[in-house]
């Protein structure tokens, strides 16, 4: 039996959160964290828990599991158990609305704030704009991002100043439209960077990357947009 | 754009750039006087070193590096942990107090620095 341990808050009955320790019958398999919760979920309807395609493409199941977060659907149970012990914690630094759900306003305000879609003021060609497939490449790694805020909220620096950093995420995307080459918006992009909070809260310390379930490296984006904001400026 | 008053340059780039200058300055400095250190030295060539105008601009700037370095590090810090968004607008208060404390500080440092440098 793996002993699992749950955090557990229902606004309307708690006074505060609680952790429920259950014991859950894996059936000698090596199931992912996602089926242990359906289980759990099985014999206590209560428990509430956000999920969608159960196969890392939503980033609805980002959770924190034994202190790592990661997508609880691709995360086997081999991976992150120790001792027996399976320990389920929403994404920290977010407010809990329930049990394992989190408002992810604060994450979502902060990708918005990076302008997330095509900027480009010359005329529309008539069918589409090209680019080659070098230009193309520059997109890889950045693209793949499925918004699960795994990174964000691992970030120190997003913890203390969720209102004021981007965040990994957030500027992830923003590096993915300031190296798109159909992209014109770069020098406005770029001047609403320029505080001392957007990008600069980012220490290098790469939480960011250690949890990333698309393997994608935040860090570096960051370090291009900090070298694309030094090369403006002097 | 996110403003902050009390940063170094009130730009998140020009802070980061001064830090990274000042560090490397720092670096130099106290690899030069460790290698010295470590060459061994008395009293009366450690004064000479001293006395020479090159050293105490190295010093100095040194001096100044160290001022410049700890503001930025220590206003990151405060805006980390001494914030409205986790002690209310206690928050705000405390930070300033100790960020005026630290800027207190650097700046006696500087200025006994420089009385000790060309003083003697
Ligand atoms: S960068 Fe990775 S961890 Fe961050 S939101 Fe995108 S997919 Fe999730
Ligand atoms: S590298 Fe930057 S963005 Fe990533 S976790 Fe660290 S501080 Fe946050």
């Amino acid at each position: 039996m793996l002993q699992v341990s749950l955090y557990r808050y229902n606004p309307e009955t708690d006074q505060e959160p609680w952790m429920q320790d259950v014991e859950v019958d894996t059936g000698g398999k090596d199931l992912m964290v996602l089926d242990v919760l359906e289980l759990v979920k099985g014999k206590d309807p209560s428990m509430a828990f956000r999920r969608s395609c159960r196969e890392g493409v939503c980033g609805s199941d980002g959770l924190n599991m034994n202190g790592k977060n990661g997508l609880a659907c691709i995360t086997p149970l081999s991976e992150t158990v120790k001792n027996n012990k399976l320990v389920v914690r929403p994404l920290p630094g977010l407010p809990v609305v329930r049990d394992l759900v989190v408002d992810m306003t604060m994450f979502y305000t902060q990708y918005e704030k990076v302008q997330p879609y095509l900027q480009n003021n010359n005329p529309a060609p008539a069918i589409e704009r090209l680019q080659t497939p070098e230009e193309r490449e520059k997109l890889d790694g950045l693209y793949e991002c499925i918004l699960c805020a795994c990174c964000s909220t691992s970030c120190p620096s997003f913890w203390w100043n969720p209102d004021r950093f981007i965040g990994p995420a957030g500027l992830l995307q923003s590096y993915r439209f300031l190296a798109d080459s159909r992209d014109t918006a770069t020098e406005e992009r770029l001047s609403k960077l320029d505080d001392p909070f957007s990008v600069f809260r980012c220490h290098g310390i790469q939480n960011c990357v250690n949890v990333c379930p698309k393997g994608l490296n935040p860090t570096r984006a960051i370090g291009h947009i900090r070298n694309m904001l030094l090369s403006r400026a002097v | 754009m996110v403003t902050a008053v009390t940063s170094m340059g009130r730009s998140g780039l020009y802070d980061w750039l001064m830090q990274r200058i000042s560090a490397v300055v720092l670096l130099a400095y106290f690899v030069f006087v460790g290698l010295v250190l470590l060459g061994g030295v008395d009293y009366a060539s450690w004064k000479s070193l001293y006395s020479q105008t090159w050293m105490r601009i190295f010093s100095l700037m040194a001096l100044l590096s160290l001022g410049v370095h700890a503001w930025v590090g220590i206003w990151g810090v405060l805006t980390d942990y001494l914030t409205e968004r986790l002690m209310g607008k206690t928050g705000n208060v405390l930070r300033f107090v100790f960020q005026m404390a630290c800027g207190l500080t650097m700046f006696t440092y500087l200025v006994w620095g420089i009385q000790i440098l060309w003083g003697y």
